[in-house]
């Protein structure tokens, strides 16, 4: 599966926001019925790291970070690959596509099972 | 728990961690019959045994593990149930275990914890591992140790706690592992050593990660009531419990809370009528040198933020005021998946009777925690002298 991947927050009527989607939200158990495009936002940095020990399929060395968006005063995180090095705690990234992130052939999850597409985050300038 | 028949630990194994031939038939089939050795049981009496494994599938190929394990050793016809509860599998056999015994199910259940890893490469077994991820986390290449990279900038960030801290846990967690006849690196590292490692989730280094490893390790459990039939010296579950957090981990509030720690930390000290300052010994999951940090902090030994400072002013030093990882932890010690929840008790077991030779401390009560995932799913046991 590939190439269709959309960003979305899920959010439940009791206006919790997760990402990804769940069957019930994780905070009050009620069915998620709204989702909100993620894909144009912008988001603030949380935490990253340089991970350079990756398993197969994975680029080496992988730059990855947990963002905060913020829709409409309520926050929703995600978490994804850095398009680069150089990031810090607090800086402003965008989504930026990626059709494929790791190689679905070469690890242990089998490849029909998920999507391999997304988003990843670049700093704005 | 107060009136109840609680229950005893009346037997403990564990075998060589590091890098074997056996494989994991034979590593569980050593730790099982050890353990039935240490209290003199024949396994014909067993009546219930478990096998705590994450993965003997995924690495070798061999399921039905503890159906193998029963023939094996002689314990036909006991019921045998696999836990795999990822790298809590041993603290969760311990909760089934318990289970067993105190529910009257069984008076005398084994468990017998195992995996064995190092025949893959570590990226290969990084990757086994890395499939108890979300697939929007699997997708990035998320691992277990970049999650510990995450948290561990964010933590250094939000407490101000200097980079050395967590080498200084490696340092201490090696010192212990010297003494452990079992462990995997019997080798004391210094601060440069760690600090100038290779960076494998930047801020963390080689050093601040625990080995892959091969080994296993194993529990006797009855009532209390009934455990002067088998050995004077053996120790008793005063208290377990056990919680789960989100599977995908950037969903949680703060980064830097063990949910399920505190959680699971709460129902054992509810059950044993204790408090954190009432333990004199403690294990935890220190798989990075982050999570022991976050786990002390989790189970109430101290603050939110404080417990590097901990390790800086060595209470949890062997000698310290409250020592945690005895055994060197994870981190000296090696993290056979599947075995090593069980090997922390085995640990507290042999401190609280007095057993553990150079790494002994004084303690009447112990408390292991033992994480799956990252802090997805933990187990907090309780054991005190009988």
């Amino acid at each position: 599966m590939s190439g269709n991947s959309r960003f979305e927050a899920h959010r439940c009527p009791n206006g919790h926001l997760s990402y990804p989607g769940h069957p019930r939200c994780p905070e009050c158990a009620e069915p998620q019925e709204e989702t909100v495009d993620l894909s144009d936002l912008t988001a603030t940095v949380i935490t990253w790291t340089t991970s350079t020990a990756t398993p197969p399929g994975v680029r080496q060395p992988n730059h990855i970070a947990i963002v905060e968006f913020d829709v409409d005063g309520e926050s929703v995180r995600a978490i994804g690959q850095l398009t680069s090095d150089g990031v810090e705690i607090g800086d402003e990234v965008r989504p930026v596509y990626a059709e494929e992130l790791r190689d679905p052939d070469a690890g242990i999850r089998e490849k029909e099972s998920q999507e391999w597409d997304g988003y990843r985050f670049e700093p704005v300038e | 728990m107060a009136g109840m028949d609680r229950v005893a630990v009346i037997g403990a194994s564990m075998t060589q961690f590091g890098k074997r031939d056996a494989w994991i038939r034979e590593l569980l089939a050593e730790a099982g019959q050890a353990c039935l050795d240490d209290a003199d049981v024949s396994p014909l009496d067993l009546e219930h045994l478990y096998v705590s494994n994450m993965a003997s599938g995924e690495f070798e190929g061999q399921t039905g593990v503890p159906n193998a394990l029963a023939h094996d050793l002689g314990a036909l016809p006991a019921y045998t149930q696999r836990i795999d509860q990822t790298s809590s599998s041993g603290g969760a056999g311990i909760y089934a275990a318990w289970q067993s015994v105190a529910s009257g199910a069984s008076d005398l259940t084994l468990l017998v914890g195992g995996e064995k890893m190092t025949h893959k490469t570590t990226a290969e077994s990084t990757d086994v591992i890395a499939s108890l991820t979300h697939p929007v986390e699997y997708k990035h290449g998320l691992t277990l140790p970049s999650f510990a990279g995450l948290t561990a900038r964010r933590y250094l960030h939000e407490y101000d706690a200097p980079r050395e801290s967590l080498a200084k846990v490696a340092v201490k967690n090696h010192k212990n592992g010297v003494d452990n006849p079992h462990a995997q690196f019997r080798k004391e590292v210094d601060l440069e050593t760690v600090m100038e490692s290779p960076i494998v989730a930047d801020p963390l280094r080689l050093y601040d990660f625990c080995p892959i490893t091969d080994g296993s390790a194993a529990l006797l459990f009855c009532p209390e009531s009934k455990a002067k039939e088998y050995t004077d010296e053996y120790t008793v579950i005063s208290g377990i419990g056990g919680a789960t957090d989100t599977h995908v981990v950037h969903e949680r509030d703060d980064p830097t809370v063990m949910g399920a720690a505190v959680e699971s930390s709460e129902l054992a000290y509810n059950m044993a009528e204790r408090g954190p300052e009432d333990v004199d010994v403690a294990e935890l999951h220190d798989m990075f040198t982050i999570l022991e940090f976050l786990q002390s902090e989790a189970v109430g030994f101290f603050e939110q933020g404080e417990g590097w400072k901990a390790v800086e002013e060595g209470v949890t030093d062997r000698d310290g005021e409250l020592p945690i990882n005895t055994s060197g932890g994870l981190k000296s010690k090696g993290h056979p998946l599947g075995a090593s929840g069980v090997a922390q008790a085995y640990e507290l077991h042999q401190q609280l009777l007095g057993n553990a030779g150079e790494r002994q401390v004084d303690a009447e009560v112990g408390l292991a925690c033992n994480v799956g995932g990252f802090g997805n799913c933990v187990i907090t046991t309780i054991m005190e002298q009988a």
